[in-house]
């Protein structure tokens, strides 16, 4: 049913449906919407056979799905940011276990300095922690991840975080077809654990493993997600079958048939960037894009397929490996390793740093004429970067960063304002 | 408290014949039915007071539960012993997933239960000192406050021994672990204010909290039993001995956990709704020092270098639980 809704809500429409047996619910922004829809909704009846409960932090929210998915249940929570990392131990805890737990990460800045808008540094930094990484471009897309998302999680039994950019896309209003509860229920088995807590079968989970044994458990969970890369495009496929759209898979090109330079990114911003590819194809520019969807297992093979035959490509990515440069930007290289091909990383974004087409457009014609550095901060103020490092070579007592950098913006803000 | 008359008494040895005892009398760990929830052939150290009071607690709650019964574990000893892989003492069905998380994975297993209509299987969650009263606090404290369908036990054995015998916020002033050494003008623990759990559990206003010792097993048993009959969230410490933390003889785990029951170190008693309902009285009150100096861990208290004031202080503090619990025969409690 076509809806004009708020992204959030329109993913707790979308979880409710999926029929979630358990749902934790620790607030953190800009993921609240969602588990309150949800708490609502099983609190009316609407939801039923659903435990909602309102646990005392992340760490524990992740801790009860780690223990009603050991149970058998179907288990569902959502977090962002500071949440996630405050879960972490637990995050490991619930792939190393082979739990099949769905989470939505509303992906959020981390701090200091706290922030609570969008970037993905969030779930880019549980990578390496076993959970696949899907990522929504558009709110329609959101609400048809989760649903795949299960039936991925569950056919593996290992866990998944469906991101969303936090604001951006959870708060944001639009028109979302919500399927309906028939056609969830014929795409989407009830869920039949491999392994599960039962006093009529007694087993042991999350025994000791020591290093006879433990890197066949690590080596699994890479073939889990080496299999997730043959499930999510038939996952994808099925998903038309019954709904009727596309809308997941590996990757998704836009324009890119005969683009000679590709621009790769996750998320909601891929709207923004193929507004400013249709721009410039009109003025003659041969630009295309790829899409990344899922993140985790990345998709080596489809990226060098997708990028094999363009001259170079801008990865834009919404975070930043602190002395290094880009995150994505690393898979991809890896990806397209031996080509040749010409490599740029954008950072941009962060903390929710508007990225507006002008931006973009600049950036894309540099990156076609090959002028950029091969990491570059898009609309950085190298005013104020520059005032704070000479601050800290004149001053050994220079202060806090954050605290210095909003005194030196406020100053310029004046100024222009007069 | 839930005691059968005592018919047949062997004085001086508490030791009560189950044979002698009609067959709904007898112990759950004496009876033939006994789930042995634990098997035998696990890494335990020999003499531990945890082994024994985890065998006890979960076969109880194995008999009250007619089997149908789930644990979660946290990380610590009794994790790690029972379960080196590919080998494991449980026969029950058994999760261990973090050291500070054992009572919300408890409060999954349990709302999976409740949602999946399986009334009857009921849900245990165990952890040492450490991974309860430091590391998995906050989960606790959560668990207790939504009053989730979860019997907590806690082994108490006033350190995190599965590290090496390091300070927790259980272990009690003046004790020798590898954090705090007997050195300086204060050797061993600091006098700190101290982190009573079981009353911090009462202040829950949970329906039951209680403390037990492995030298009373009786008492035990009958602990879990009664806890297993009430619903929402309950808790349960187990004061256990360690000899290799403490630096006691293997053989002598029951005589220290009724030494500290006796001086009134350790208080045993029971709580419904945050009102104490019965105590554990002591039958032959001993000064403190003789709980102390069969331990290593308290050796710098005596001999040449003698802490008589630091022995003062531990008398106080078990003449105070003595006064607040009315742990004497003759006081009421």
């Amino acid at each position: 049913m076509l809806k004009q809704t708020e992204g959030s809500k329109a993913v707790a429409e979308a979880i409710a449906l999926c029929r979630p047996e358990v749902i934790c619910a620790y607030p953190i922004s800009p993921q609240t919407h969602i588990v309150e829809a949800l708490g609502e909704m099983v609190k009316s009846g609407e939801l039923p056979k659903c435990e909602f409960i309102n646990v005392e932090s992340e760490f524990a929210a992740m801790s009860v799905a780690i223990g009603s998915s050991a149970a058998g249940a179907r288990s569902y929570t959502a977090t962002a940011s500071q949440g996630l990392l405050f879960m972490v131990e637990a995050v490991y805890n619930a792939s190393g276990l082979g739990l099949p737990i769905v989470m939505t990460v509303a992906n959020r800045a981390i701090g200091a300095p706290i922030n609570i808008w969008n970037d993905h540094s969030d779930s880019l930094s549980q990578r390496d922690s076993g959970w696949m990484q899907l990522f929504a471009e558009t709110n329609q897309e959101a609400v048809d991840l989760h649903i795949q998302a299960f039936k991925l999680a569950e056919e593996l039994s290992m866990p998944i975080m469906v991101c969303m950019d936090g604001f951006i896309l959870t708060h944001a209003f639009e028109r979302v077809d919500i399927p309906s509860q028939e056609q969830v229920d014929a795409y989407l088995p009830p869920f039949d654990p491999r392994q599960m807590l039962d006093p009529a079968e007694p087993i042991s989970i999350g025994a000791m493993v020591g290093p006879e044994a433990f890197m066949e458990v690590k080596y699994l969970a890479h073939a889990k997600q080496l299999q997730a890369l043959e499930l999510i495009p038939q996952l994808a496929a099925e998903f038309k079958q019954t709904f009727g759209r596309d809308s997941g898979g590996l990757v998704r090109t836009y324009r890119a048939d005969d683009a000679e330079t590709m621009i790769v990114a996750m998320g909601s911003v891929l709207g923004t960037i193929k507004d400013v590819v249709d721009e410039m194809r009109e003025q003659g520019h041969k630009v295309g894009v790829l899409g990344i969807i899922s993140y985790r297992p990345f998709p080596l093979q489809q990226v060098r397929e997708a990028l094999v035959n363009c001259k170079r490509f801008l990865v834009l990515e919404k975070s930043l490996a602190v002395g290094m440069g880009g995150i994505v930007a690393t898979d991809v290289r890896m990806a397209v390793r031996g080509t040749g091909l010409k490599g740029y990383t954008a950072i941009a974004g962060l903390g929710g740093r508007p990225i507006p087409k002008t931006s973009l457009h600049k950036l894309f014609l540099e990156a076609e004429q090959e002028s950029l550095e091969p990491v570059t901060f898009v609309d950085l103020d190298w005013d104020a970067v520059n005032k704070q490092l000479e601050r800290e070579r004149q001053n050994r007592h220079s202060g806090p960063i954050a605290e210095n950098m909003l005194h030196d913006k406020g100053m310029s803000t004046a100024a222009k304002f007069g | 408290m839930g005691f059968q008359t005592v018919k047949f008494y062997q004085t001086g040895t508490f030791t009560v014949g189950n044979r002698l005892l009609a067959p709904d009398e007898r112990s759950v760990q004496a009876g033939e039915m006994r789930s042995n929830s634990i098997s035998s052939g696990h890494r335990a150290c020999q003499g531990c007071g945890e082994a024994l009071g985890a065998r006890y607690a979960i076969d109880a709650a194995m008999a009250e539960s007619n089997g149908q019964l789930i644990a979660a574990n946290a990380t610590g000893c009794l994790e790690v012993f029972s379960t080196p892989y590919p080998e494991s003492s449980w026969q029950v069905p058994w999760i261990h997933s973090l050291f500070g998380n054992a009572p919300a994975v408890a409060t999954g297993i349990a709302a999976a239960l409740k949602v999946k209509g399986k009334h009857d299987v009921r849900v245990v969650a165990q952890g040492g000192d450490g991974g309860t009263t430091d590391i998995g606090f906050g989960c606790l404290s959560g668990m207790f406050e939504r009053n989730d369908d979860v019997l907590y036990i806690c082994y108490d054995n006033e350190a995190y021994m599965n590290t090496g015998v390091q300070r927790s916020s259980a272990t009690p002033p003046a004790a020798r672990t590898a954090t705090t050494m007997p050195v300086g003008n204060e050797p061993g623990n600091v006098f700190g204010q101290g982190k009573n759990l079981p009353e911090i559990a009462m202040a829950h206003g949970i329906p039951y909290v209680a403390t037990a010792t492995v030298a009373d097993l009786r008492d035990l048993e009958y602990k879990v039993r009664k806890a297993m009959k009430i619903r929402g969230a309950r808790y349960i410490q187990i004061f256990v001995p360690c000899p290799l933390g403490w630096g006691t003889a293997s053989d002598a785990t029951i005589l220290m956990a009724r030494l500290a029951k006796e001086t009134g170190t350790f208080p045993v008693f029971e709580a419904e709704y945050g009102e104490v309902t019965g105590v554990l009285k002591i039958r032959n009150k001993l000064p403190v020092e003789e709980y102390l100096k069969p331990q290593k861990r308290f050796a710098h208290l005596f001999g040449k270098h003698a802490h008589p004031e630091m022995i003062a202080r531990l008398q106080a503090i078990a003449d105070r639980n003595i006064r607040k619990y009315g742990l004497l025969q003759d006081q009421e409690s």
